[in-house]
């Protein structure tokens, strides 16, 4: 019966570290509209599936009379489970207990699990609520972050990486969030910034909030360091599960195929492009026309919205797609579009997924600050993605293809595999008002009503450039095709690559323009 | 996030010398605009208080010669006549708290030759 005895032992043992922080903490936590770590992780996986490890794992700070303190799971819990019945690997840092700060055990709980989801080839999430280092274990808390930061860079690229921003996230613990794949935030919930409004009234005497300086409508609209919006965490975790729908479990796999859909009946995608290319419409709409169900899950949608970003399956296979949105800055190409472009090209690339590109836009956005912001390095990074994949490209050039932001788009030159422009493509090296003005500038200034001139010599530029057919004829465009059948021949082109195989020079790494 | 739905837009961007119709983002409208660099106006780079002025209004100045110091951060800032010419005009004393940005000295150069 002594076995008995010690099984008890084990449950009172359980039970003691499963209060967490204990019954006070736990009640603020619920109050400010928060899930525990245990509950959310068990909201997020599939039902039943979490078994958590190192439930027993102690610190072992002694100095400031952190030797008297008993911190259960030293702040984290992680463990493994399933979303999808797939494996997953996932840790949540455990605001009730020490305001989840991080010492040296809970970084190596949180070390270990990541290195057992690189092991096994499985995605990680990583669910963040913490105050930061734990001041008191100095800096060894620094080398925790540090370690997780290494396997971040490891991981990077090799298996999918996710962060959750459940509570305060602040100093160096962003980084292991910058450094994964998708970070997701929730309304009033997710607080991230380096220093805090209190260091920044000191210093610069400057007064905000932390909901304004890093909350989560902030880290979506202006800074771009979140890629998904939830208004609660239920939400939150209903997009995490639907985003690793779409995605591979390793980058040696391809997304799991499911069964072949039509679009919905409401997208005609006739209906929705005005010809007139300075008159606007909304891409989404494009894309809903052509995917799967219409269902686009769109990615960033409130950052750079100049640029659409997002998954689509196509025959059931995902696609990702990359497109000029007209409806915001014309859809134009800027400092804050190029990296959001360039960024989703990498991470198709990595994932084994087709790019379909759709362009539509008058070229990059002029201005000082955009220049000073570094436009020529940024946009780079959009021309290096793009020549770099070597996943299938697919392009279709809607309207307007001109100057360097027709070459960025995923050309022929930057070796798009299949190339379609509509019969409302103009592709050329400006827009027809520019080009004429340059063009014939010396008829223009000289001639009795320079006006009626400019306006001739428009459209005779119009005429003669502003259309498919002169890059047709070069065969820079594959195929110029009715609007109705860019689905179909999206299909075909995505099954014709699924095997592309291309070769190119052996080197350690590339130098992208980051 | 309540995004505006904002599918029938009402602005224009010049792109080119064409004017396409969309909306124009909070970030380009509050975007900075370039300002012309003011090389004879000295601002504080950051808040802080004027501990000790070394110079006079009046008085010819050598661009590097010391002007002031701005104690910010525990750190007594010596700040430089950034030009050679006269001290127009000397806009703090010493023990006032400035502004991130304050205006705190203009030369003159255009009496540099006077």
């Amino acid at each position: 019966m002594a076995l008995k005895r010690k099984i008890q032992e084990l449950q009172k043992r359980r039970e003691e570290v499963l209060q967490g922080g204990g019954e006070k903490a736990v009640q603020k936590q619920v109050s400010m509209g928060k899930l525990t770590a245990r509950e959310r992780i068990i909201a997020l996986l599939d039902k039943g599936s979490f078994n958590e490890y190192d439930l027993f794992v102690e610190h072992e700070a002694r100095d400031f009379d952190m030797d008297k303190k008993v911190l259960y799971g030293d702040g984290v819990v992680v463990g493994t489970g399933t979303i999808h019945g797939r494996p997953v690997a996932v840790f949540a840092q455990d605001f009730t207990v020490a305001g989840g700060s991080l010492g040296l055990m809970h970084s190596r709980k949180i070390t270990k699990i990541m290195d057992h989801a690189l092991k096994m080839r499985m995605p990680l999430i990583g669910i963040n609520d913490s105050g930061g280092a734990r001041i008191q274990e100095g800096v060894n808390s620094l080398a925790g972050y540090g370690e997780i930061f290494y396997r971040n860079t490891l991981s990077s690229g090799v298996i999918p990486q996710i962060s959750v921003i459940l509570g305060p996230c602040a100093g160096g613990a962003v980084y292991s969030p910058a450094l994964t794949d998708f970070v997701f935030v929730v309304d009033n919930i997710s607080k991230m910034f380096i220093t805090g409004p209190s260091v920044i009234k000191t210093v610069l005497g400057e007064e905000i909030s932390m909901e304004d300086l890093g909350g989560a409508r902030v880290h979506s609209t202006v800074t771009g360091n979140a890629h998904f919006f939830a208004k609660n965490e239920k939400e939150c975790f209903g997009q995490i599960q639907k985003l690793l729908s779409f995605i591979p479990w390793s980058n040696n796999e391809k997304p799991q195929k499911i069964a072949s859909r039509p679009p919905k009946r409401d997208f005609k995608i006739e209906d929705i492009v005005p010809a007139d290319p300075k008159l606007p419409y909304d891409m989404r709409d494009v894309i809903k026309a052509v995917v799967d169900d219409s269902d686009f899950f769109e990615i960033m949608e409130g950052w750079a919205r100049n640029l659409v970003i997002g998954f689509g399956r196509m025959g059931g296979r995902t696609v990702g797609f990359v497109a000029n949105q007209p409806i915001y800055l014309a859809g134009v190409l800027d400092v804050d579009s190029s990296d959001k472009a360039a960024r989703f090209i990498r991470y198709c690339d990595a994932f084994n997924i087709p790019i379909v590109t759709f362009v539509d836009l008058p070229g990059y956005l002029p201005g000082v600050d955009q220049e000073h912001a570094g436009v020529i390095r940024h946009g780079a990074k959009v021309l290096y993605a793009y020549s770099e994949a070597t996943v299938p490209k697919m392009t279709v050039i809607i309207r307007k293809a001109y100057g360097g932001g027709y070459i960025a788009m995923s050309s022929r030159h930057l070796r798009a595999d299949f190339v379609f422009a509509w019969p409302s493509a103009e592709i050329a090296v400006m827009g027809p008002e520019g080009a004429a003005n340059i063009i014939f500038r010396k008829e223009i200034n000289e001639a009795h009503d320079p006006e009626k001139v400019r306006k001739q010599k428009v459209k005779e530029y119009k005429d003669k450039f502003a259309n498919p057919y002169v890059a047709a004829a070069k065969g820079y465009v594959d195929s110029v095709i009715e609007p109705g059948e860019t689905r179909k021949l999206l299909l075909h082109a995505i099954e014709v690559s699924e095997n592309k195989s291309i070769s190119v020079p052996r080197k350690k790494h590339g130098i992208p323009p980051f | 996030m309540e995004l505006k739905k904002e599918k029938n837009p009402k602005e224009y961007l010049n792109v080119d010398g064409t004017e396409y119709k969309t909306n124009l983002p909070d970030s380009y409208l509050h975007r900075q605009k370039y300002k012309m660099p003011e090389l004879n106006l000295v601002r504080s780079f950051i808040p802080g208080t004027i501990r000790k002025i070394y110079v006079k209004e009046g008085q010819k100045v050598k661009k590097g010669d010391k002007m002031l110091v701005l104690e910010a951060m525990k750190m007594k800032n010596r700040l430089l006549a950034p030009l050679s010419g006269s001290v127009k005009k000397i806009h703090v004393t010493e023990g006032e708290n400035v502004k991130k940005d304050q205006v705190l000295f203009e030369i003159d150069t255009e009496s540099k030759q006077a």
